[in-house]
Protein backbone atom coordinates (compact mmCIF):
# COMPACT_ATOMS: atom_id res chain seq x y z
CA UNK A 1 0.00 0.00 0.00
CA UNK A 2 1.11 3.33 -0.73
CA UNK A 3 0.87 6.66 1.36
CA UNK A 4 -0.80 8.09 -1.40
CA UNK A 5 -4.00 6.18 -1.51
CA UNK A 6 -4.25 6.06 2.17
CA UNK A 7 -4.43 10.35 1.75
CA UNK A 8 -7.49 9.71 -0.25
CA UNK A 9 -9.25 8.79 3.12
CA UNK A 10 -8.52 11.82 4.67
CA UNK A 11 -10.45 14.56 3.25
CA UNK A 12 -8.79 17.39 5.52
CA UNK A 13 -5.27 16.41 4.36
CA UNK A 14 -6.18 18.16 0.98
CA UNK A 15 -7.28 22.04 3.20
CA UNK A 16 -5.68 24.74 1.79
CA UNK A 17 -4.55 27.58 4.28
CA UNK A 18 -3.91 30.94 3.17
CA UNK A 19 -3.85 29.71 -0.02
CA UNK A 20 -1.69 27.49 0.78
CA UNK A 21 -1.38 23.67 0.77
CA UNK A 22 -2.09 22.25 4.48
CA UNK A 23 0.46 20.54 5.94
CA UNK A 24 -0.71 18.88 9.33
CA UNK A 25 1.81 17.99 12.23
CA UNK A 26 -0.04 18.07 14.81
CA UNK A 27 -1.04 14.28 14.96
CA UNK A 28 -0.23 13.79 18.43
CA UNK A 29 -2.84 16.47 19.78
CA UNK A 30 -5.49 15.14 17.58
CA UNK A 31 -5.37 12.96 14.28
CA UNK A 32 -7.38 13.60 11.01
CA UNK A 33 -10.51 11.19 10.40
CA UNK A 34 -10.80 9.06 7.96
CA UNK A 35 -14.08 8.46 5.60
CA UNK A 36 -15.05 5.13 7.08
CA UNK A 37 -14.99 7.03 10.74
CA UNK A 38 -17.21 10.03 9.60
CA UNK A 39 -19.51 7.85 7.66
CA UNK A 40 -20.20 5.55 10.43
CA UNK A 41 -20.75 8.54 13.09
CA UNK A 42 -23.54 9.71 10.50
CA UNK A 43 -24.74 6.32 9.37
CA UNK A 44 -25.32 5.51 13.24
CA UNK A 45 -26.98 9.81 13.92
CA UNK A 46 -29.00 9.50 10.72
CA UNK A 47 -30.17 6.19 11.30
CA UNK A 48 -29.48 4.12 14.27
CA UNK A 49 -30.04 7.10 17.25
CA UNK A 50 -31.49 5.17 20.25
CA UNK A 51 -29.92 4.90 23.55
CA UNK A 52 -28.44 1.79 24.72
CA UNK A 53 -29.32 -1.50 26.64
CA UNK A 54 -32.92 -0.34 27.78
CA UNK A 55 -35.55 0.00 25.23
CA UNK A 56 -36.83 -3.28 23.21
CA UNK A 57 -37.20 -1.89 20.30
CA UNK A 58 -35.66 -2.35 16.62
CA UNK A 59 -33.51 0.79 16.83
CA UNK A 60 -32.21 0.28 20.59
CA UNK A 61 -31.31 -3.67 19.57
CA UNK A 62 -29.28 -2.31 16.50
CA UNK A 63 -27.68 0.74 18.34
CA UNK A 64 -26.79 -1.91 21.15
CA UNK A 65 -24.83 -4.16 18.78
CA UNK A 66 -23.05 -1.79 17.35
CA UNK A 67 -21.77 -0.20 20.78
CA UNK A 68 -21.00 -3.66 21.96
CA UNK A 69 -19.87 -5.26 19.15
CA UNK A 70 -16.91 -1.92 19.48
CA UNK A 71 -15.82 -3.82 23.01
CA UNK A 72 -15.13 -6.88 20.89
CA UNK A 73 -13.16 -5.36 18.57
CA UNK A 74 -11.56 -2.96 20.77
CA UNK A 75 -11.07 -6.48 22.85
CA UNK A 76 -9.28 -8.02 19.78
CA UNK A 77 -7.10 -4.85 19.26
CA UNK A 78 -6.03 -5.19 22.40
CA UNK A 79 -5.55 -8.64 23.08
CA UNK A 80 -7.55 -8.08 26.26
CA UNK A 81 -8.76 -11.45 27.76
CA UNK A 82 -12.21 -10.45 28.03
CA UNK A 83 -14.38 -7.66 26.72
CA UNK A 84 -15.29 -7.04 30.36
CA UNK A 85 -12.49 -5.59 30.70
CA UNK A 86 -13.04 -3.00 27.82
CA UNK A 87 -14.48 0.05 29.09
CA UNK A 88 -15.72 3.00 26.98
CA UNK A 89 -15.08 6.51 28.04
CA UNK A 90 -14.79 9.99 26.69
CA UNK A 91 -11.43 9.86 26.49
CA UNK A 92 -7.78 8.94 28.76
CA UNK A 93 -8.55 11.36 30.80
CA UNK A 94 -11.41 10.42 31.35
CA UNK A 95 -10.10 6.83 31.80
CA UNK A 96 -7.06 7.87 34.40
CA UNK A 97 -9.57 9.88 36.54
CA UNK A 98 -11.57 6.78 36.70
CA UNK A 99 -8.95 4.44 37.84
CA UNK A 100 -7.60 7.45 39.92
CA UNK A 101 -10.88 7.41 41.63
CA UNK A 102 -11.97 4.26 41.89
CA UNK A 103 -8.53 2.24 42.27
CA UNK A 104 -7.45 5.14 45.25
CA UNK A 105 -10.73 4.47 46.74
CA UNK A 106 -10.17 0.63 46.98
CA UNK A 107 -6.51 0.57 47.69
CA UNK A 108 -4.96 3.08 48.42
CA UNK A 109 -5.06 4.60 52.17
CA UNK A 110 -2.95 7.43 54.21
CA UNK A 111 0.73 7.08 53.81
CA UNK A 112 0.41 4.82 50.74
CA UNK A 113 2.68 6.32 47.58
CA UNK A 114 2.07 6.46 43.70
CA UNK A 115 4.81 6.83 41.48
CA UNK A 116 4.44 8.91 38.02
CA UNK A 117 6.89 9.66 35.64
CA UNK A 118 8.40 13.02 35.20
CA UNK A 119 7.51 13.10 31.58
CA UNK A 120 3.73 12.50 32.11
CA UNK A 121 1.25 14.42 30.36
CA UNK A 122 -0.85 16.49 32.95
CA UNK A 123 -3.98 13.92 32.28
CA UNK A 124 -1.81 11.55 34.40
CA UNK A 125 -0.24 13.56 37.22
CA UNK A 126 -3.45 15.61 37.96
CA UNK A 127 -5.69 13.18 38.44
CA UNK A 128 -3.16 11.33 41.06
CA UNK A 129 -2.53 14.70 43.16
CA UNK A 130 -6.42 14.46 43.16
CA UNK A 131 -6.71 11.50 44.80
CA UNK A 132 -2.99 11.70 47.39
CA UNK A 133 -4.82 14.73 48.59
CA UNK A 134 -7.95 13.27 49.38
CA UNK A 135 -6.44 10.16 50.45
CA UNK A 136 -3.30 12.20 52.46
CA UNK A 137 -1.22 9.88 49.63
CA UNK A 138 2.02 11.26 48.20
CA UNK A 139 3.66 11.30 44.43
CA UNK A 140 6.86 9.89 43.90
CA UNK A 141 8.51 11.03 40.51
CA UNK A 142 10.59 8.54 38.02
CA UNK A 143 13.07 11.00 36.00
CA UNK A 144 14.22 10.91 32.57
CA UNK A 145 17.76 11.55 31.66
CA UNK A 146 18.50 14.08 29.43
CA UNK A 147 17.95 11.96 26.61
CA UNK A 148 14.31 11.85 27.50
CA UNK A 149 14.79 8.44 28.39
CA UNK A 150 13.16 6.81 31.55
CA UNK A 151 15.88 6.78 34.47
CA UNK A 152 13.98 2.58 34.66
CA UNK A 153 17.35 1.86 36.56
CA UNK A 154 15.74 4.25 39.39
CA UNK A 155 12.40 2.95 39.52
CA UNK A 156 13.54 0.04 41.83
CA UNK A 157 14.68 2.19 44.58
CA UNK A 158 11.40 4.51 44.54
CA UNK A 159 9.64 1.11 44.81
CA UNK A 160 8.71 1.09 49.03
CA UNK A 161 6.04 -1.28 50.74
CA UNK A 162 4.04 2.08 50.55
CA UNK A 163 4.02 1.89 46.78
CA UNK A 164 0.33 1.49 45.22
CA UNK A 165 0.88 2.02 41.70
CA UNK A 166 2.83 3.27 38.80
CA UNK A 167 1.27 5.42 36.02
CA UNK A 168 3.60 5.97 32.82
CA UNK A 169 2.93 6.71 29.15
CA UNK A 170 3.46 4.44 26.42
CA UNK A 171 5.36 7.24 24.82
CA UNK A 172 5.87 10.69 25.79
CA UNK A 173 3.42 13.24 24.25
CA UNK A 174 6.66 15.43 24.12
CA UNK A 175 9.65 13.24 23.77
CA UNK A 176 8.13 10.73 21.06
CA UNK A 177 10.47 7.94 22.77
CA UNK A 178 8.79 4.78 23.44
CA UNK A 179 9.01 3.92 27.47
CA UNK A 180 10.27 -0.02 28.36
CA UNK A 181 7.04 -0.73 29.41
CA UNK A 182 7.37 -4.23 29.79
CA UNK A 183 10.19 -3.57 32.19
CA UNK A 184 8.30 -1.05 34.13
CA UNK A 185 5.68 -3.61 34.83
CA UNK A 186 8.12 -6.79 35.53
CA UNK A 187 9.81 -4.45 38.69
CA UNK A 188 6.78 -3.19 39.85
CA UNK A 189 5.03 -6.79 39.77
CA UNK A 190 7.74 -8.49 41.43
CA UNK A 191 7.21 -5.84 44.46
CA UNK A 192 3.14 -6.30 44.14
CA UNK A 193 2.69 -2.87 42.45
CA UNK A 194 0.32 -2.26 39.98
CA UNK A 195 0.82 -0.01 36.47
CA UNK A 196 -1.53 2.36 34.48
CA UNK A 197 -0.04 2.87 30.86
CA UNK A 198 -1.28 5.90 29.46
CA UNK A 199 -1.18 5.42 25.45
CA UNK A 200 -2.71 8.22 24.19
CA UNK A 201 0.36 8.34 21.83
CA UNK A 202 1.18 4.13 22.00
CA UNK A 203 -1.95 3.48 20.70
CA UNK A 204 -1.43 4.92 17.06
CA UNK A 205 2.52 4.79 17.36
CA UNK A 206 2.59 0.83 17.91
CA UNK A 207 -0.61 -0.44 19.72
CA UNK A 208 -0.63 -2.36 22.39
CA UNK A 209 -1.17 -6.29 23.62
CA UNK A 210 -2.21 -5.81 27.17
CA UNK A 211 -1.88 -9.46 27.82
CA UNK A 212 1.93 -9.55 26.72
CA UNK A 213 2.90 -5.88 28.20
CA UNK A 214 0.83 -7.77 31.42
CA UNK A 215 -0.10 -3.58 32.16
CA UNK A 216 -3.04 -3.58 34.87
CA UNK A 217 -4.82 -0.74 33.20
CA UNK A 218 -3.90 0.59 29.84
CA UNK A 219 -5.62 4.20 28.56
CA UNK A 220 -6.40 5.84 25.64
CA UNK A 221 -8.28 8.29 23.46
CA UNK A 222 -10.30 7.25 20.14
CA UNK A 223 -9.41 11.00 18.58
CA UNK A 224 -5.83 10.05 18.61
CA UNK A 225 -6.42 7.07 16.86
CA UNK A 226 -8.23 8.07 13.94
CA UNK A 227 -11.74 7.96 15.84
CA UNK A 228 -14.52 10.39 16.72
CA UNK A 229 -13.66 12.39 19.50
CA UNK A 230 -15.45 12.29 23.09
CA UNK A 231 -14.13 8.23 22.80
CA UNK A 232 -11.86 6.69 24.70
CA UNK A 233 -11.35 2.95 26.44
CA UNK A 234 -10.21 1.58 29.88
CA UNK A 235 -8.96 -1.63 29.62
CA UNK A 236 -8.24 -3.08 33.25
CA UNK A 237 -7.46 -6.28 34.65
CA UNK A 238 -11.43 -8.23 36.05
CA UNK A 239 -10.08 -8.96 39.20
CA UNK A 240 -9.10 -5.10 39.84
CA UNK A 241 -11.96 -3.74 38.18
CA UNK A 242 -14.25 -5.92 40.24
CA UNK A 243 -12.59 -4.95 43.79
CA UNK A 244 -13.03 -1.19 42.49
CA UNK A 245 -15.82 0.74 43.50
CA UNK A 246 -17.62 2.80 40.51
CA UNK A 247 -16.74 6.19 39.65
CA UNK A 248 -19.87 7.71 38.54
CA UNK A 249 -23.47 6.85 39.83
CA UNK A 250 -26.63 6.75 37.42
CA UNK A 251 -27.83 4.55 34.50
CA UNK A 252 -27.05 1.54 33.84
CA UNK A 253 -24.08 0.99 36.35
CA UNK A 254 -26.75 -0.82 38.86
CA UNK A 255 -27.83 -3.89 39.36
CA UNK A 256 -30.49 -2.61 41.88
CA UNK A 257 -31.54 0.64 42.98
CA UNK A 258 -33.11 0.61 46.70
CA UNK A 259 -33.31 3.65 48.83
CA UNK A 260 -32.35 1.59 51.63
CA UNK A 261 -29.27 0.89 49.68
CA UNK A 262 -27.99 0.10 45.67
CA UNK A 263 -25.80 -2.95 44.01
CA UNK A 264 -24.08 -2.40 40.64
CA UNK A 265 -24.02 -4.02 37.39
CA UNK A 266 -21.38 -6.56 36.84
CA UNK A 267 -18.69 -5.54 34.31
CA UNK A 268 -18.37 -3.44 31.95
CA UNK A 269 -21.40 -1.57 32.86
CA UNK A 270 -20.60 -0.43 36.22
CA UNK A 271 -18.27 2.22 35.05
CA UNK A 272 -20.51 3.33 32.66
CA UNK A 273 -22.90 5.46 34.03
CA UNK A 274 -25.10 7.63 32.34
CA UNK A 275 -25.92 7.99 28.63
CA UNK A 276 -22.90 6.68 26.45
CA UNK A 277 -21.74 8.21 23.33
CA UNK A 278 -23.46 6.23 21.05
CA UNK A 279 -22.72 7.42 17.49
CA UNK A 280 -19.31 8.00 18.95
CA UNK A 281 -17.77 5.06 20.25
CA UNK A 282 -18.70 2.81 17.68
CA UNK A 283 -16.58 4.59 15.02
CA UNK A 284 -13.91 2.82 16.91
CA UNK A 285 -14.32 -0.18 14.77
CA UNK A 286 -13.41 1.28 11.86
CA UNK A 287 -10.64 3.49 12.94
CA UNK A 288 -9.05 0.62 14.68
CA UNK A 289 -9.32 -1.01 11.07
CA UNK A 290 -7.39 1.91 9.71
CA UNK A 291 -4.16 1.83 12.43
CA UNK A 292 -4.41 -1.96 11.89
CA UNK A 293 -4.33 -1.34 8.30
CA UNK A 294 -1.12 1.16 8.75
CA UNK A 295 0.57 -1.41 9.71
CA UNK A 296 1.44 -2.04 6.39
CA UNK A 297 5.06 -3.28 5.78
CA UNK A 298 4.77 -0.55 2.73
CA UNK A 299 3.59 1.97 5.13
CA UNK A 300 5.02 0.86 8.28
CA UNK A 301 8.74 1.07 6.19
CA UNK A 302 7.89 4.63 4.84
CA UNK A 303 7.29 6.26 8.06
CA UNK A 304 10.63 4.28 9.51
CA UNK A 305 12.06 6.19 6.62
CA UNK A 306 10.39 9.65 7.18
CA UNK A 307 10.72 9.35 10.71
CA UNK A 308 14.94 8.99 10.32
CA UNK A 309 15.16 11.62 7.40
CA UNK A 310 13.43 14.66 10.23
CA UNK A 311 15.11 13.27 13.50
CA UNK A 312 18.78 13.03 11.00
CA UNK A 313 17.53 16.91 9.83
CA UNK A 314 16.63 18.36 12.63
CA UNK A 315 19.94 16.71 14.70
CA UNK A 316 22.33 18.06 12.41
CA UNK A 317 20.80 21.76 12.40
CA UNK A 318 23.23 23.20 15.25
CA UNK A 319 20.60 25.89 16.74
CA UNK A 320 18.72 23.01 17.21
CA UNK A 321 17.76 21.11 20.45
CA UNK A 322 15.75 18.09 20.26
CA UNK A 323 14.13 17.05 23.40
CA UNK A 324 13.95 13.16 23.41
CA UNK A 325 17.02 11.59 21.40
CA UNK A 326 17.65 8.65 22.56
CA UNK A 327 20.82 6.66 21.77
CA UNK A 328 18.66 3.18 20.75
CA UNK A 329 17.20 5.14 17.41
CA UNK A 330 14.71 2.68 17.45
CA UNK A 331 12.98 3.57 20.27
CA UNK A 332 12.21 7.51 18.98
CA UNK A 333 8.92 7.77 17.20
CA UNK A 334 7.75 10.29 14.78
CA UNK A 335 6.98 13.13 17.22
CA UNK A 336 9.64 15.61 17.34
CA UNK A 337 9.75 19.00 20.25
CA UNK A 338 12.86 21.28 19.95
CA UNK A 339 13.92 24.98 20.70
CA UNK A 340 15.95 26.76 18.58
CA UNK A 341 18.61 28.72 19.83
CA UNK A 342 17.37 33.04 19.95
CA UNK A 343 14.39 31.80 18.65
CA UNK A 344 10.96 31.69 20.78
CA UNK A 345 8.63 28.80 20.10
CA UNK A 346 6.05 30.65 19.13
CA UNK A 347 7.20 32.91 16.84
CA UNK A 348 8.39 29.98 14.80
CA UNK A 349 4.96 28.23 14.97
CA UNK A 350 3.19 30.97 13.93
CA UNK A 351 5.79 31.69 10.83
CA UNK A 352 5.13 27.80 10.07
CA UNK A 353 1.47 28.57 10.28
CA UNK A 354 1.77 31.18 7.37
CA UNK A 355 3.73 28.74 5.32
CA UNK A 356 0.96 26.03 5.59
CA UNK A 357 1.75 24.05 7.98
CA UNK A 358 0.02 23.31 11.17
CA UNK A 359 2.31 22.40 14.44
CA UNK A 360 1.92 22.48 18.05
CA UNK A 361 3.93 25.20 20.68
CA UNK A 362 3.97 25.78 24.47
CA UNK A 363 4.03 23.48 26.94
CA UNK A 364 2.51 20.75 25.43
CA UNK A 365 0.54 19.61 29.01
CA UNK A 366 3.51 18.84 30.42
CA UNK A 367 5.09 21.68 32.06
CA UNK A 368 7.04 19.40 35.30
CA UNK A 369 8.61 18.43 31.94
CA UNK A 370 8.98 21.89 30.76
CA UNK A 371 10.89 22.47 34.04
CA UNK A 372 13.18 19.31 33.89
CA UNK A 373 14.80 20.79 30.91
CA UNK A 374 14.64 23.96 32.12
CA UNK A 375 12.36 25.76 28.95
CA UNK A 376 9.15 27.70 29.19
CA UNK A 377 7.96 25.89 25.88
CA UNK A 378 8.74 23.90 22.92
CA UNK A 379 8.02 23.09 19.67
CA UNK A 380 5.97 19.72 18.54
CA UNK A 381 6.09 18.45 14.96
CA UNK A 382 4.23 14.88 15.38
CA UNK A 383 3.75 13.19 12.19
CA UNK A 384 1.04 10.60 10.91
CA UNK A 385 1.24 7.51 8.92
CA UNK A 386 -0.33 9.20 6.21
CA UNK A 387 2.27 12.04 6.10
CA UNK A 388 4.45 12.04 3.26
CA UNK A 389 8.59 12.57 2.92
CA UNK A 390 7.58 15.50 0.60
CA UNK A 391 6.02 16.83 3.39
CA UNK A 392 9.18 16.61 5.90
CA UNK A 393 11.09 17.93 3.52
CA UNK A 394 8.92 20.96 3.23
CA UNK A 395 8.79 21.08 7.12
CA UNK A 396 12.93 21.10 7.15
CA UNK A 397 12.89 23.67 4.69
CA UNK A 398 10.13 25.98 5.93
CA UNK A 399 11.74 25.71 9.58
CA UNK A 400 14.90 27.31 8.02
CA UNK A 401 13.35 29.99 6.25
CA UNK A 402 11.58 30.76 9.49
CA UNK A 403 14.86 30.84 11.31
CA UNK A 404 16.27 33.49 8.85
CA UNK A 405 13.34 35.24 9.41
CA UNK A 406 12.95 35.29 13.15
CA UNK A 407 17.53 35.44 13.46
CA UNK B 1 8.49 66.00 18.97
CA UNK B 2 5.19 64.49 17.02
CA UNK B 3 3.16 67.07 14.94
CA UNK B 4 0.98 64.88 13.11
CA UNK B 5 -2.69 63.26 14.87
CA UNK B 6 -2.93 60.03 16.37
CA UNK B 7 -5.20 59.62 13.59
CA UNK B 8 -2.81 59.95 10.82
CA UNK B 9 -0.11 58.06 12.04
CA UNK B 10 -2.40 55.18 12.51
CA UNK B 11 -3.25 56.30 8.95
CA UNK B 12 0.40 55.76 7.90
CA UNK B 13 0.44 52.19 9.34
CA UNK B 14 -2.56 51.24 7.53
CA UNK B 15 -1.38 52.07 4.49
CA UNK B 16 2.00 50.31 5.46
CA UNK B 17 0.21 46.97 5.97
CA UNK B 18 -2.00 47.44 2.67
CA UNK B 19 1.17 47.22 0.64
CA UNK B 20 1.85 43.53 1.99
CA UNK B 21 0.80 40.77 -0.28
CA UNK B 22 0.34 38.01 1.90
CA UNK B 23 0.80 37.47 6.21
CA UNK B 24 4.04 36.11 5.72
CA UNK B 25 5.55 40.28 4.52
CA UNK B 26 3.41 41.60 7.68
CA UNK B 27 4.83 39.26 9.91
CA UNK B 28 8.32 39.96 8.05
CA UNK B 29 7.72 43.78 9.24
CA UNK B 30 6.61 43.00 12.58
CA UNK B 31 9.93 41.02 13.44
CA UNK B 32 11.67 44.29 12.32
CA UNK B 33 9.91 46.35 14.09
CA UNK B 34 10.80 44.09 17.43
CA UNK B 35 14.09 43.98 16.40
CA UNK B 36 14.62 47.66 16.38
CA UNK B 37 12.45 48.23 19.92
CA UNK B 38 14.68 49.98 22.06
CA UNK B 39 16.31 48.19 24.63
CA UNK B 40 14.36 47.80 27.68
CA UNK B 41 16.05 47.57 31.41
CA UNK B 42 15.99 44.23 33.09
CA UNK B 43 15.60 45.91 36.08
CA UNK B 44 11.41 46.88 35.01
CA UNK B 45 10.77 43.62 33.37
CA UNK B 46 9.08 42.99 37.19
CA UNK B 47 5.72 41.07 37.90
CA UNK B 48 3.51 44.61 37.87
CA UNK B 49 4.75 45.31 34.06
CA UNK B 50 3.66 42.06 33.06
CA UNK B 51 0.68 42.34 30.87
CA UNK B 52 -1.64 39.19 31.55
CA UNK B 53 -2.98 36.94 29.53
CA UNK B 54 -0.37 36.78 26.89
CA UNK B 55 1.36 33.36 26.24
CA UNK B 56 4.60 34.85 25.91
CA UNK B 57 5.67 37.30 27.94
CA UNK B 58 5.54 40.98 27.80
CA UNK B 59 6.56 43.55 29.61
CA UNK B 60 5.10 47.35 29.74
CA UNK B 61 6.29 50.66 31.47
CA UNK B 62 4.32 53.82 31.13
CA UNK B 63 5.67 57.09 32.58
CA UNK B 64 4.61 60.65 32.06
CA UNK B 65 6.61 63.30 30.75
CA UNK B 66 5.60 66.44 30.10
CA UNK B 67 2.29 65.37 30.11
CA UNK B 68 2.62 62.78 28.00
CA UNK B 69 2.34 59.64 28.27
CA UNK B 70 5.97 57.32 27.28
CA UNK B 71 5.82 53.85 26.88
CA UNK B 72 8.51 51.16 26.77
CA UNK B 73 8.27 47.71 26.60
CA UNK B 74 9.69 44.29 25.56
CA UNK B 75 8.92 40.80 24.90
CA UNK B 76 10.45 36.98 24.55
CA UNK B 77 9.00 36.44 21.14
CA UNK B 78 9.70 38.72 18.72
CA UNK B 79 6.30 38.78 16.80
CA UNK B 80 4.80 39.70 20.07
CA UNK B 81 7.47 42.36 20.77
CA UNK B 82 6.74 43.80 17.27
CA UNK B 83 3.22 43.94 18.08
CA UNK B 84 3.63 45.90 21.46
CA UNK B 85 6.00 48.04 19.54
CA UNK B 86 3.92 49.10 17.22
CA UNK B 87 1.53 50.00 19.39
CA UNK B 88 3.87 52.48 21.44
CA UNK B 89 4.93 53.89 18.20
CA UNK B 90 1.09 54.81 18.37
CA UNK B 91 0.62 55.57 21.77
CA UNK B 92 3.72 56.67 22.97
CA UNK B 93 4.54 60.63 23.47
CA UNK B 94 0.62 60.85 23.06
CA UNK B 95 -1.35 62.68 25.95
CA UNK B 96 -3.56 60.41 28.58
CA UNK B 97 -6.78 62.17 26.89
CA UNK B 98 -5.77 61.69 23.49
CA UNK B 99 -5.33 57.23 24.14
CA UNK B 100 -8.40 57.30 26.18
CA UNK B 101 -10.54 58.08 23.43
CA UNK B 102 -9.27 56.72 20.61
CA UNK B 103 -10.88 53.47 19.68
CA UNK B 104 -8.28 51.30 18.44
CA UNK B 105 -9.93 50.49 15.27
CA UNK B 106 -6.87 50.52 12.90
CA UNK B 107 -5.93 47.50 14.55
CA UNK B 108 -8.97 45.66 13.25
CA UNK B 109 -8.13 47.87 9.74
CA UNK B 110 -4.89 46.06 9.40
CA UNK B 111 -6.28 42.57 10.17
CA UNK B 112 -3.97 42.00 12.75
CA UNK B 113 -6.49 40.40 15.39
CA UNK B 114 -8.27 38.05 13.31
CA UNK B 115 -4.54 37.15 11.65
CA UNK B 116 -3.41 36.12 15.07
CA UNK B 117 -4.14 32.49 17.01
CA UNK B 118 -6.50 33.05 19.64
CA UNK B 119 -4.15 32.94 21.79
CA UNK B 120 -2.27 36.02 20.63
CA UNK B 121 -5.17 37.35 19.63
CA UNK B 122 -6.03 37.59 23.65
CA UNK B 123 -2.59 38.72 24.45
CA UNK B 124 -3.40 41.66 21.94
CA UNK B 125 -6.27 42.14 23.27
CA UNK B 126 -4.52 42.43 26.85
CA UNK B 127 -2.08 44.66 25.48
CA UNK B 128 -4.24 47.43 24.41
CA UNK B 129 -6.65 46.99 27.48
CA UNK B 130 -3.02 48.15 29.50
CA UNK B 131 -2.65 51.20 27.12
CA UNK B 132 -6.45 52.04 27.97
CA UNK B 133 -5.72 51.60 31.34
CA UNK B 134 -2.82 53.68 32.14
CA UNK B 135 -4.51 56.06 29.72
CA UNK B 136 -7.89 56.52 32.17
CA UNK B 137 -5.70 56.44 35.01
CA UNK B 138 -3.55 59.28 34.34
CA UNK B 139 -6.33 61.54 32.65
Amino acid sequence: MKVEQIRKEFPLLEEKVYGKQLVYLDNAATIQRPRSVVEKWNDLTLHCNSNLHRAVHKIAADATEEYETTRDAVRDFLNAESRQEIIFTSGATASINLVAFSFGEAFVKEGDEIIVAESEHHSNIVPWQMMCNRKKASIKVLPVDDSGCLCIDRLENLITDKTRLIAVAQISNVLGVRNPIKEVVRIAHSHGVKVLVDGAQGVVHDGADVRDLDCDFYAFSGHKVYAAPGTGVLYGKKEILDQMPPYMGGGEMIAKVKFSGTTYAPLPGKYEAGTQNMAGTPTLKPALEMAKSLKDKEISEYHEQLTAFVLDALESNPKIHLYGNPEDRSTKTSIFSFTMEGVHHEDLALILDKMGIAVRSGQMCAEPLMDRFGVTGMLRASFAHYNTMEEAAYFIKSLDKAASMLL
Amino acid sequence: METRSLKEIQQDIIDEFSMFDEWLDKYEYLIDLGKNLDAYPEALKTDDRLIKGCQSRVWLDCKTEDGKLVFIADSDAIITKGIISLLISVYSGRTAEEIASDDFSFLDQIGLKENLSPTRANGLVSMIETIRKAATERK
